[in-house]
C-alpha cells in the first residue's frame, strides 16, 4: 500500500461547453481520494486533450459534456486515442447524458459514464477498480 | 428563548449563513426595525417592500419561458406558439457559436450547431426568427453576453425594417459578461475590454434605445457554481458597480445608467430555502436603493429601485422522479412572487436533461398561470412584510451583503478577483463541500438521497435535435457568402476596426457591416485583432 503511486487523472472540457461545474467538483473529490488531477479548463479540442494526457502521462481520461454533444466527442476522441496507440488509458464521460446513449457511449468503447446526480463516490470507485484491475501488480503501472 | 415543553427535542436549524435558527421569532427580533426608515410603504424608499406602491394589483409580473431552438424558423414557430398561449414576453436562447461568435461553418463549432438554442451567423437570420411577430408588441430578453453588441444591432435593423424605431423597442439583453468568467464561460475577449463592450450596449440604448434594458446583471450561473443565497444577490451588486463606474469615467450621469440596470436574481437551487430567497431579495432591494443613494447621489427614484427577475433554477431539479420537479418549480414561483419579482422564467421539469419539450413549458406557464389566477397570492404587496421572522432575515441578508462587497473592495475589486481567479476557486470549493453533503445525506434531496424509489425512473421525454440542422445553416451560410458584395464586407468591418482601435463606442459601427451581411464571427474576429482573446486563469 505505501508503495502505491497516485493516479493521476486529466479531466477535460471538450468543446464550447462552459459549463464545468461537475468537472470543478470531480477535480477536488478525486485530490481528495489522493488522486493527482489535472484540469484542463474550457474548450479544448480532442487533439490538445490527448496530447495534455501523454504529457502528463495519465491513467484516465475524464471528459465532461453538458451540451448535448457527447456521442460526437467520444467518436472522435477514441479515435484519436487508438491513432495515439494509448488505449490503456481508461476514458470517463460525464455530464448531461440520457440513460439511452450511457449504453450508447459504452457501446463505442468508453469505459464509464456518469449521468446527472452519479454518486462522486461510486466515480472514484470505478477508477480504483478498474486501474488495480487493469495492472494488478502495480495499480499505477 | 425560553424551553417551552420539557422532554420535547428540537431539530437544530442553522441559516445558510451560519447563524442558528430560533423555533419562533417575537418581537424582540425586530426591535432594531423602523417601518418608516427600513421597510416603509411599497413603492417608497429604501423600497425594502416593492419597487412599486400596487405591484401584481395593477400588472402580474411577465411570464417567461426561455426557448430558442435550432434554427430561425423553428424558433419562430415556437414563438408564435407561445403568444398564442397567453406568455407576455419572448426569451431567445442561442446556441453556443453564437454566444462566443464563430460561424456555423467554424470547425470547432462543429459539434454545437443549433444545438442548445437557435445559430445565427446573419442579419437574415434573426429576420427569420421575428418574422410576422410585431416587435413594438412584445417584449424580448436575449440571453447573450459576448456578442451582446451584434445582437443588439440586428434587432434594431430587424425593426426598422418592421418599420418599427428603435425607440419603441423593448426587451433586454443580459449583456454582463463578468459572470461569464465566473460560471458558464461564454467569453471571448479579456475582462478590461468586455466590460468596455458592456458600457458601449449601455450607453448607445440611453441614448437611442431607451425602453430597452441594456444589462441584466445576473447571479442565476453563479449561483449553480457554488454562490449561496447571499452571494447570489451580493455578487451581481459588486458587478453592476463595475458597469456603473465604467459608464460615469463616459460621463453619463447616475440617474441616466442606474434606471437601465436590472438583475436577474436566481429563486430555486439544491440548498434553496424558502424563506431566505424571499428575505435575501427584499434585502437586496433596500441595499441598492441605500447604496445608490448614498455612494452614488442618485436623486430619480427609478435609480433606487432594484428591479429584478427572477428564475426558478434548473440546478435545483433533479433527474430521479422529474415530476416532483413541477413541485419543486412551483415553490421557487412562490417565493419569487412574495418576493415581489417583476418578471419570471421558471425551470421545466425536464430541463435536467435537455432542452425542454412542448408539454413541460406549457405546465411550467400554467404553474405560474395558476398561482397568479387562481389562488391569491398575488393580490397584496408584500404580504410577508412585518413578520418577525422575514424582517430579522432581511436585516441579516443586508448586513451579510454589505460584508462580502467590504471583502471584494479590500482584495483589489471583483475584476481583479476574477482576471486571478480567486472567486472560480471559491465558489468552485463551496459547490464542492455543497455536494459532499448531499451525497452523505446532510443535505436532503427528496427522491435523490431519501425516498429513492428506483422503478419510478424513467426516461425523460426530451427535445431532439435534428441532425441535419448544421447542414441547412451552413448551407444557407454559404449561399450568403457567395451573393454577397465581399468589397463592401471588408470595407465595413475596416472601419468597425477603426472605431474599436480608436476607443469608440462601436455599436455605431456595427449596423452596416450587418446590412451588407457581414457574418457574426467575421465581426468578431474583427474585434478580436483589437481586445484580443481570453486566457484562462487556473479556476480549481
Amino acid at each position: 500500500m505505501g508503495t502505491e503511486r497516485h493516479i493521476r487523472v486529466l479531466l477535460a472540457k471538450i468543446g464550447l461547453d462552459g459549463h464545468d461545474v461537475g468537472a470543478k467538483v470531480l477535480v477536488h473529490w478525486l485530490r481528495d481520494q489522493g488522486m493527482e488531477v489535472i484540469y484542463t479548463g474550457l474548450r479544448q479540442t480532442v487533439d490538445m486533450v490527448v496530447e495534455a494526457a501523454l504529457q502528463e502521462d495519465v491513467q484516465v481520461i475524464g471528459v465532461s459534456v453538458l451540451s448535448g454533444s457527447h456521442m460526437e466527442i467520444a467518436k472522435r476522441l477514441l479515435k484519436r486515442i487508438k491513432e495515439k496507440g494509448v488505449e490503456d488509458i481508461l476514458v470517463l464521460f460525464g455530464g448531461m447524458i440520457p440513460r439511452e446513449d450511457v449504453s450508447a457511449l459504452k457501446a463505442l468503447g468508453i469505459d464509464g459514464v456518469f449521468p446527472p446526480h452519479s454518486d462522486l463516490k461510486e466515480i472514484s470507485d470505478f477508477i480504483k477498480q478498474e486501474i488495480k484491475a487493469e495492472d494488478p501488480s502495480s495499480p499505477a503501472k | 428563548m425560553s424551553k417551552k415543553k420539557e422532554g420535547l427535542e428540537i431539530r437544530p436549524v442553522a441559516s445558510s449563513l451560519g447563524t442558528p435558527v430560533k423555533v419562533f421569532y417575537g418581537p424582540e427580533d425586530m426591535k432594531e426595525t423602523d417601518y418608516n426608515r427600513d421597510l416603509s410603504d411599497p413603492g417608497e424608499y429604501p423600497f425594502t417592500r416593492a419597487i412599486y406602491p400596487t405591484m401584481y394589483r395593477s400588472s402580474y409580473w411577465t411570464m417567461r419561458q426561455y426557448s430558442g431552438q435550432a434554427t430561425s424558423e423553428i424558433t419562430n414557430e415556437r414563438f408564435k406558439f407561445l403568444l398564442k398561449n397567453g406568455q407576455t414576453g419572448l426569451s431567445l436562447a442561442f446556441d453556443l457559436p453564437t454566444q462566443i461568435g464563430l460561424d456555423s461553418d467554424d470547425p470547432f463549432a462543429e459539434d454545437d450547431v443549433g444545438r442548445l438554442g437557435v445559430a445565427v451567423d446573419t442579419l437574415e437570420d434573426f429576420e427569420r426568427i421575428f418574422e410576422g411577430i410585431p416587435l413594438d408588441q412584445v417584449s424580448t430578453s436575449f440571453t447573450i453576453n459576448a456578442t451582446a453588441p451584434v445582437i443588439l444591432a440586428m434587432y434594431i435593423l430587424v425593426a426598422e425594417k418592421q418599420g418599427i424605431g428603435r425607440k419603441n423597442l423593448r426587451g433586454t439583453i443580459q449583456n454582463d459578461i463578468l459572470k461569464e468568467y465566473i460560471a458558464r464561460g461564454t467569453w471571448i475577449f479579456p475582462p478590461q475590454p468586455s466590460v468596455k463592450l458592456v458600457g458601449d450596449c449601455v450607453a448607445f440604448c440611453i441614448r437611442e434605445v431607451p425602453r430597452f434594458n441594456a444589462i441584466s446583471v445576473s447571479g442565476t450561473h453563479i449561483r449553480e457554481y457554488g454562490a449561496n443565497a447571499i452571494q447570489s444577490v451580493a455578487l451581481p451588486i459588486s458587478i453592476a458597480q463595475v458597469y456603473i463606474d465604467e459608464l460615469l469615467k463616459r460621463g453619463l450621469a447616475i440617474d441616466e445608467i442606474a434606471p437601465l440596470l436590472s438583475f436577474h436574481i436566481p429563486v430555486g437551487c439544491r440548498d434553496f430555502h424558502f424563506f431566505e430567497d424571499i428575505a435575501k431579495l427584499r434585502a437586496g432591494r433596500r441595499f441598492w436603493a441605500r447604496l445608490l443613494k448614498e455612494k452614488y447621489r442618485a436623486q430619480d427614484p427609478r435609480s433606487l429601485q432594484f428591479r429584478f427577475s427572477t428564475g426558478g433554477m434548473g440546478g435545483g431539479l433533479t433527474a430521479a422522479q422529474p415530476l416532483n420537479n413541477i413541485t419543486r418549480s412551483t415553490v421557487y414561483a412562490l417565493a419569487a412572487i412574495l418576493a415581489g419579482t417583476r418578471s419570471m422564467n421558471l425551470a421545466c421539469f425536464d430541463e435536467v436533461y435537455a432542452l425542454p419539450s412542448d408539454l413541460a413549458i406549457r405546465t411550467t406557464l400554467r404553474t405560474q398561470q395558476i398561482l397568479a389566477y387562481e389562488m391569491g397570492v398575488a393580490d397584496v404587496v408584500d404580504p410577508l412584510g412585518g413578520s418577525y421572522y422575514i424582517e430579522s432575515l432581511t436585516n441579516e441578508m443586508e448586513a451579510k451583503i454589505k460584508e462580502i462587497l467590504d471583502g471584494l473592495e479590500k482584495r483589489g475589486g471583483i475584476v481583479e478577483q476574477i482576471e486571478n481567479g480567486q472567486i472560480q476557486r471559491e465558489l468552485a470549493y463551496q459547490n464542492y463541500l455543497m455536494q459532499k453533503k448531499v451525497d452523505s445525506g446532510e443535505k436532503v434531496l427528496v427522491g435523490v438521497n431519501r425516498f429513492r424509489v428506483e422503478e419510478e425512473e424513467r426516461d425523460l421525454e426530451i427535445y431532439k435535435m435534428d441532425p441535419e440542422v448544421r447542414d441547412r445553416q451552413i448551407a444557407g451560410l454559404r449561399k450568403i457568402k457567395k451573393s454577397r458584395d465581399s468589397g463592401r464586407v471588408v470595407k465595413e468591418l475596416e472601419k468597425l476596426k477603426r472605431a474599436a482601435g480608436g476607443n469608440e463606442n462601436i455599436i455605431p459601427y456595427l449596423f452596416e457591416p450587418l446590412q451588407a451581411q457581414a457574418t457574426l464571427g467575421e465581426i468578431v474576429s474583427t474585434l478580436k485583432e483589437i481586445y484580443g482573446e481570453y486566457k484562462e486563469p487556473r479556476t480549481v
